[in-house]
């Protein structure tokens, strides 16, 4: 009997430890080895992954007197819109949109058209009105009109207007329908050159469909701007080999306040820029210039330029304290021994501005001094260096470095030039839209590709943090496209680079480092020693009492028979 | 060349001598087609417009100079071509230079009797001694690092950047030593690889690493555009070169000895392709066999130059237009100014705030339950089992 019972008691000891394991110390255990990760956005992720972007401008077709007769005059004020699809690839859709507005011409804009000069023409219109960020004015002018030279259909203005001569060639009795389809080509092609065009936003995509061979240009175009960044640092050097012979004198700081300031306070939507300026004595090109005598000056020709740069940048030293990318631009003024010092192209002729850049970098130009002085004068000799000239160069090299694309106009196009800023008011507006672009791309691929990371690596941490950063990042994507997609290219700009920020935030963020590989031989070898020893008894005394049990079974059968 | 020499060998002395004639006039004509090239197909060759190295020691104590001294050959060698040391990051997981035991203080040696000192005048170390472990060369490579580091420790490659990243020290089958403490696994390397490529953090990669079984660590890379090149096989050990007697340890390993002897053949202009660099320390000299992988790069590895990841040759484009301004100077103020500047005036921070730490609070931790927990637990359990119940229970378990 009291074997029985102490038997029983037994059972019931065993039975009962091994219920405290699985309910209480099985979660336990899976509770205190949990990573702690905060939700994440994903299905909201998965969707903006398949990017499809719409870009919308508005476009205002002005036809002044002359251009319409008065019945078609009646029917002018008309809409409509244009749509483009392109699919970049299986995940990038991009669709264009332009919505096109037909008026004719108010009196105050038409005596702003009586102007004697395209440029004072489009000086007037501009104090008439202002045009928001991304839209294009166009105005029709009759053939006969004085305003533009011969040969030229189109003037494009240093604001959002265009002048566009129609030729009347069809005779009078033409009807607004051909008018407007006769135009059509024209106006076309005065937005590829004006606003957006698929070359230039496909080219911006380059970090989603990497191998698209589309024109060489292109890609060097790719290449050689700065990717897009929320603030660039600029430094301008001057570098003097020859201390003993040129005693230089630069005003930068005035020539930035004058002639750079005006450009980067025009792109200050777009960046940030900081400007440093420094000066360098005794540091050589570290290629020797070979004298020629065809022009009497020592020559560089192009294939040694790309041996220049690396002896120089090693003495640049740098003054940022960000990771914003730094363009230099370095003045080199040759010393008396190699003056004068001229650059030849591939073709073995001089080049007028005598300074080249390097993509991604910066750019050099070298300024000869040896007409300023008398070969008999004492040294050292004090020189002013003239900054209008050089700040010229550097302004088109800023340019080019910074994305804002000048690609030759087609034939019968005149450009004007661009006023004291550098830089035209829809170059301002390609740049943008191409930089928001690129902005969203990058973006979503960053968030994509964390989100991606975080869900192959599961025991990686997710803070608090870190999901904040993605659900804003997550926010203000949906809203830049949302923007794009009405049109208000500032706002998306804004946001788009509100996105870029959060989600590099959270991409770089330093805790989400992964070293915790286990291959699962090292799991097995640290579980074992810890469970085996407690589970053996458990499982021991659970197979003999389902063996006793059995047994038991076996000999009542037995009884009965 | 010498594939037509023997080929032609077999046929007479006129023939041979005619073929040979033919041979080189279809190699001039070819050399004259390729060398005009406008800049757009310059840029089109290689697709990058700046060069980064990663050149890594891991190993310490005065027995491994060898490996301080093959990271300094390298290092020697990129410089020399070009790269500047803002684009460069070494990190040497020791002082040899300046160890006790060192016999020429502020020199590392790399060829025997003293020839060469590859630790030079302007050596620019980013991050040293136990600065060097895995958390460190991954943060550098994925770019997580916190935003208090500075410019010169940062990998601030972008989407058009070579990378050449270099690694020696002591490894085995998958994994790499850090400072005889810790180890890279090839499967964490692979995962930062595909990170970087992820953030379009490099255009191209070589991956060159000098230790034992060299071949295992790049064996589970599957990002697109690396070439990786090994010192050895698996099962394999890479040997060392030359012991010098005078220093008294071994000076370099034979595979980045007969590198550096190639490298110092390469000079800025050089076209040395890769091809080249795969036939360094052929069997007969390096004892182990070493090995490359190329399957994961796009371009034909006969078409890539040395100095597109050693050197750092820019592309270069002449500015053909310049923008004319007229506008004169502004004169500056400086008045108002200089009065601002003057009310100014800047202090350092307190270096030590000891009134902060002295009130400071212990940092809140996560509990985690002591060690050998379970075990005591467990232990605790039969222990009290077997007190009430008695000894003779432990028959109903066994």
């Amino acid at each position: 009997m009291l074997m029985k019972g102490n038997k029983i008691r037994g059972q019931l000891a065993a039975l009962s430890i091994a219920a405290v394991v699985i309910i209480v110390g099985v979660p336990l255990w899976w509770r205190t080895t949990e990573t702690y990760r905060a939700w994440l956005p994903v299905s909201q992720i998965k969707q903006l992954a398949k990017l499809q972007l719409q870009l919308s401008a508005d476009v205002e077709v002005v036809f002044a007197r002359g251009t319409v007769t008065p019945e078609q005059q009646k029917k002018v004020p008309l809409t409509q819109t244009q749509e483009e699809e392109h699919a970049v690839d299986g995940d990038t859709m991009l669709r264009y949109r332009f919505e096109t507005r037909y008026r004719t011409a108010t009196i105050m804009e038409e005596d702003a058209l009586n102007k004697p000069t395209a440029a004072g023409a489009d000086e007037s219109l501009h104090t008439l009105s202002e045009s928001p960020c991304g839209s294009l004015v166009f105005y029709v002018i009759p053939e006969l009109s004085l305003l533009l030279p011969k040969d030229t259909d189109v003037y494009i203005g240093q604001r959002r207007t265009a002048l566009l001569r129609v030729s009347s060639q069809v005779g009078v009795g033409r009807t607004l329908e051909q008018l407007l389809a006769q135009l059509e080509p024209r106006i076309k092609q005065v937005l590829q050159v004006m606003s957006f065009s698929h070359t230039d936003v496909s080219a911006v995509l380059s970090d989603r469909v990497r191998f698209n061979p589309d024109s060489k240009e292109g890609i060097a175009d790719s290449m050689r701007a700065f990717k897009s960044s929320p603030g660039y640092e600029i430094t301008f050097s001057l570098l003097n080999p020859d201390p003993t012979s040129h005693q230089l004198h630069w005003d930068i700081e005035g020539a930035v306040q004058t002639y750079i300031q005006p450009l980067l306070t025009k792109l200050s939507p777009v960046a940030n820029f900081s400007i440093d300026s420094q000066t360098l004595y005794y540091s050589v090109l570290g290629v020797k210039p070979r004298f020629d005598s065809s022009c009497d000056a020592y020559t560089l020709n192009a294939d040694s330029l790309a041996h220049v740069i690396n002896p120089v940048e090693a003495r640049l030293g740098s003054n940022a304290a960000s990771s914003n990318p730094v363009l230099n631009f370095l003045l080199y003024v040759p010393d008396a021994h190699h003056s004068p010092l001229k650059i030849q192209d591939h073709r073995k002729q001089e080049v007028p501005s005598n300074a080249f850049h390097s993509p991604r970098w910066g750019g050099i130009m070298v300024y000869n001094v040896n007409g300023f002085y008398e070969p008999e004068a004492e040294l050292p000799v004090d020189i002013s260096i003239n900054m209008a000239e050089v700040m010229g160069v550097f302004l088109a090299q800023l340019r080019l470095l910074l994305g804002v694309q000048s690609s030759p106009p087609p034939p019968g196009f005149l450009v004007a030039p661009r006023g004291s800023s550098g830089l035209a008011d829809w170059e301002l507006d390609r740049l943008m839209w191409s930089r928001c672009v690129e902005n969203i791309a990058t973006a979503t691929t960053t968030i994509t590709s964390l989100a991606q990371l975080l869900d192959q690596i599961s025991n990686i941490v997710i803070n608090d943090n870190i999901a904040e950063q993605v659900s804003s990042a997550v926010n203000s994507l949906q809203l830049a496209v949302a923007e794009l997609e009405a049109g208000n290219l500032k706002y998306a700009l804004q946001l788009s680079k509100e996105a870029i920020l959060a989600s590099e935030k959270a991409f770089f963020d330093p805790s989400l480092l992964h070293l915790l590989y286990f291959p699962d031989d090292q799991k097995f070898a640290i579980y074992i020693p810890l469970f085996l020893p407690m589970c053996v008894p458990i499982l021991l005394s659970l197979i003999k009492m389902a063996s006793e049990a059995r047994q038991k079974r076996r000999e009542k059968l037995a009884k009965k028979d | 060349m010498g594939y037509f020499l023997s080929y032609y060998t077999y046929i007479s002395f006129g023939c041979w001598v005619q073929n040979m004639l033919a041979a080189i006039i279809m190699l001039i004509f070819i050399c004259f087609c390729v060398h005009f090239q406008n800049t757009a197909g310059q840029f089109f060759s290689s697709g990058h417009t700046n060069n980064w190295a990663v050149l890594v020691c891991t190993s310490r104590f005065w027995f491994n100079y060898r490996h301080v001294a093959n990271t300094l050959s390298v290092y020697r060698s990129v410089k020399r071509l070009g790269i500047p040391d803002s684009h460069i990051v070494l990190m040497l997981a020791d002082d040899m230079a300046c160890n006790h035991r060192n016999p020429k203080p502020a020199t590392v040696f790399s060829h025997r009797n003293m020839e060469l000192n590859v630790y030079g005048d302007d050596v620019e170390v980013d991050y040293r001694g136990y600065e060097v472990t895995v958390e460190n060369f991954l943060r550098v490579l994925t770019g997580r690092l916190p935003p208090s580091t500075p410019r010169s420790k940062r990998l601030l490659s972008d989407d058009r950047s070579n990378i050449l990243i270099y690694l020696t020290g002591h490894g085995g089958n998958g994994f790499l030593k850090f400072q005889d403490s810790e180890e890279i696994s090839n499967v964490e390397l692979a995962d930062a690889f595909e990170q970087m490529w992820q953030k379009r953090r490099y255009n191209e990669l070589l991956f060159i690493i000098d230790t034992c079984q060299g071949a295992s660590m790049y064996e589970r890379f599957y990002s697109p555009n690396i070439m990786a090149l090994a010192s050895s096989q698996v099962g394999e050990d890479s040997l060392s070169h030359q012991p010098d007697l005078a220093i008294g340890v071994h000076l370099m390993d034979r595979y980045t000895f007969y590198l550096l002897e190639f490298l110092e053949d390469i000079h800025p202009a050089s076209k040395s392709n890769m091809n080249d660099l795969f036939k360094v320390c052929p069997k007969s000299q390096c004892v182990s066999t070493p090995g490359h992988r190329t399957d994961l790069f796009l371009r034909d590895p006969g078409s890539v130059l040395i100095t597109d990841f050693f050197g750092s040759v820019r592309k270069v484009e002449i500015t053909m237009e310049a923008i004319h301004l007229t506008d004169p100077i502004l004169q500056l103020e400086d008045g108002p100014m200089s009065e601002e500047v003057q009310e100014k005036t800047y202090s350092y921070v307190d270096q030590l705030p000891v009134s902060e730490i002295i009130h400071q609070k212990p940092k809140q931790k996560d509990w985690h339950p002591p060690d050998g927990f379970i075990l005591g637990l467990w232990t605790l359990i039969l222990l009290v089992f077997f007190k009430t119940y008695g000894i003779k229970h432990l028959k109903h378990i066994f």
